[in-house]
């Protein structure tokens, strides 16, 4: 059966959840051989092989962290050059799409980026995509080369398939292009104890109507009850309300959470392109013309005031 | 010595207008008005903030796209950067994101650079690649989705905000950057500046001035292929209820019922 590369996101050897829906999609298409950089590989190969991984290729140096992105790129073109594999499945993170990026360049194949499905077809495997604002699916593949392919957080759910999961280590020589961009410094951020927006199940945003960064809390309050993460529109991001890296929208994360809680979100293109594909989408706006409305599985037309400490409240009670 | 900045832009559909896909699959721009991509208005903004920092600067904003495309470089123009390249050629049409990236690649060759500077990503495709690719392709490093930035003594310097640090990075010119819609408000064109555009030299370039051929691009050429494009069904209109006092237990129950809580 064809291997099939999978780069694997992870934090310390904590493998995050993308890489795990990747691991399920790789099993469409062949065997998934991830390739874990940096620190943890022997804890993360524990969790890749209960995942399908057949075999784990490692590799840790300096470089990983000292440079940005191109040390990266070397290793898993190295991985590419020691598997030849069928395709490369990578997270759709901003690093995980210039990986891919100039993997595609260096080895001659077609990149296809931000799939939200993945099956293997008569020609390959074969992409879903979700486009203009999630108005279109379309299915793609790549026609020349080994297919990249770009995964989505939330395309799979992730499935046990327990594999053999060996780690070799993967012989990297490192370019002169990979020391070009120095990370002087890394400011780690904050946690907030929430799940990673992309990659919730239930993600409650914030919008204009929201009316000030103290008035947050109540936003926060509500996805607290429900174990979901913050988002903010880019009104409220503009506005410094909330921080940017919370933004879902066009210019900021797009998200596809089984929940979407908009408050004081009055559903402009932009927000829709970040959010439309939800799986239930639920909205709470005083004004009752507003077009996130158009979307709504369930719509409240109500000062967001009260509407949301009323549902925290009912969230917490409920949940004892 | 001079220090020359080269802005790629893209000409987009307008997002707030009804995009739709052409026969072929490819984006239709027939059916729907254009306009020089948000996102890169931001690159440029930054060209002209650079620019304004050293002794002397030239930016040149470039694009590859069809006849309708020199109205994003007019935009750009009017907004102050200094001259134009237009790629254009009846070959392009249909060309995937690594041939913009080969073409991008020579025509940044061709005027020449120390600086190229792009938006994060498009606001049609959004696929956010081009950046990293033409910096693969020219060989220089890329210091990609700046929230700031700078230029001083043959170096850039940015911030990158990412979800799990916010890095400090630093290249040596030539560099390839991007920027994101954090950089910093994009000017307005000003009436003057509007008027000094049409003024302003736009260079046309083909493919066989990049000394490319026609099957390295294009929808032939292309290294992907879209097979399907289904419009997706408007979602079922949902349940819209007014609060009379209880519309978060109304909700609650809702969500209780969908087994969210």
């Amino acid at each position: 059966m064809a291997e099939v590369l999978v780069y694997v996101d992870h934090v310390d050897g904590a493998v995050r959840k993308p890489t795990l829906e990747l691991l399920t999609l790789a099993r469409r298409i062949g065997e998934p051989v991830a390739v874990h950089l940096g620190a943890g590989a022997d804890a993360a190969a524990r969790t890749l092989a209960e995942y399908g991984a057949v075999k784990v290729l490692t590799a840790d140096a300096p470089e990983f962290a000292d440079y940005l992105v191109v040390p990266k790129v070397d290793a898993l073109q190295a991985a590419f050059e020691a598997v030849s594999p069928a395709a490369v499945l990578v997270p759709s993170s901003a690093e995980g799409k210039e990986i891919a990026a100039r993997l595609a360049v260096r080895i001659g194949s077609g990149i296809i980026t931000d799939a939200v499905d993945l099956e293997a077809g008569a020609e390959g495997p074969v992409a879903t995509q979700s486009v203009f604002a999630a108005s279109y699916s379309t299915k793609s593949r790549v026609t020349k080369g080994t297919p990249v392919i770009t995964v989505k957080p939330n395309s799979a759910a992730p499935e046990a398939a327990p594999a053999a999961g060996t780690v070799e280590q993967l012989a990297v020589s490192f370019g002169s292009a990979s020391t070009g961009t120095k990370v002087v410094s890394r400011t780690p951020r904050e946690s907030t104890g929430r799940p990673e927006l992309t990659e919730a199940a239930i993600v409650v945003s914030g919008g204009r109507g929201v009316n000030g960064s103290e008035n947050f809390s109540l936003i926060e309050g509500l996805a607290d009850s429900l174990g979901a993460a913050v988002g903010a529109s880019r009104a409220a991001v503009d506005a410094g309300w909330y921080p940017h890296t919370n933004q879902v929208g066009q210019t900021g994360k797009s998200v596809s959470p089984q929940l979407y809680i908009a408050a004081g979100i009055s559903g402009a293109i932009q927000h829709r392109a970040g959010m439309q594909t939800s799986k239930t989408i639920v909205a709470i706006n005083k004004d009752a013309e507003a077009p996130i409305f158009d979307l709504v599985d369930y719509g409240v037309v109500g000062d967001l005031f009260e509407v949301v400490p009323q549902l925290t409240e009912e969230v917490k009670s409920r949940k004892g | 010595m001079s220090l020359r900045i080269v802005v790629c832009v893209k000409y987009v559909p307008d997002a707030t207008g009804d995009r739709h896909f052409a026969e072929d699959l490819t984006v239709d721009r027939d059916d729907v008005d254009g306009l020089l991509s948000e996102l890169d208005e931001y690159a440029v903004e930054q060209a002209l903030q650079i620019a304004d920092e050293a002794d002397d600067a030239e930016i040149t904003v470039l694009t590859v796209g069809p006849e309708d495309a020199k109205d994003a470089l007019r935009k750009a123009l009017s907004m102050g950067a200094h001259k134009a390249v237009h790629v254009e050629d009846d070959d392009l049409h249909g060309t995937d994101a690594l041939g913009t990236s080969l073409v991008l690649a020579k025509a940044v060759e061709h005027v020449g650079y120390d600086l190229v500077i792009s938006g994060m990503a498009s606001t049609d495709g959004g696929m956010g690649v081009v950046p990293a690719m033409l910096a693969e392709r020219l060989g220089v490093p890329q210091v990609t989705l700046l929230s700031e930035v700078a230029v001083a003594d043959g170096k850039v310097t940015g911030r990158r905000d990412g979800d799990a640090a916010s890095e400090q990075l630093e290249a040596s010119l030539p560099a390839v950057v991007s920027v994101t819609d954090q950089s910093g408000e994009a000017r307005y064109p000003s009436f003057k500046g509007i008027m000094a555009a049409k003024k302003k030299p736009v260079e046309s370039l083909d493919l066989s001035d990049l000394g490319l051929e026609a099957e390295e691009v294009g929808l032939e050429g292309a290294w992907t292929k879209v097979d399907e494009a289904n419009e997706r069904p408007a979602r079922t209109a949902g349940t819209v209820v007014k609060d009379e006092g209880e519309g978060g237990k109304q909700l609650a129950e809702f969500l209780a019922g969908q087994k969210f809580i």
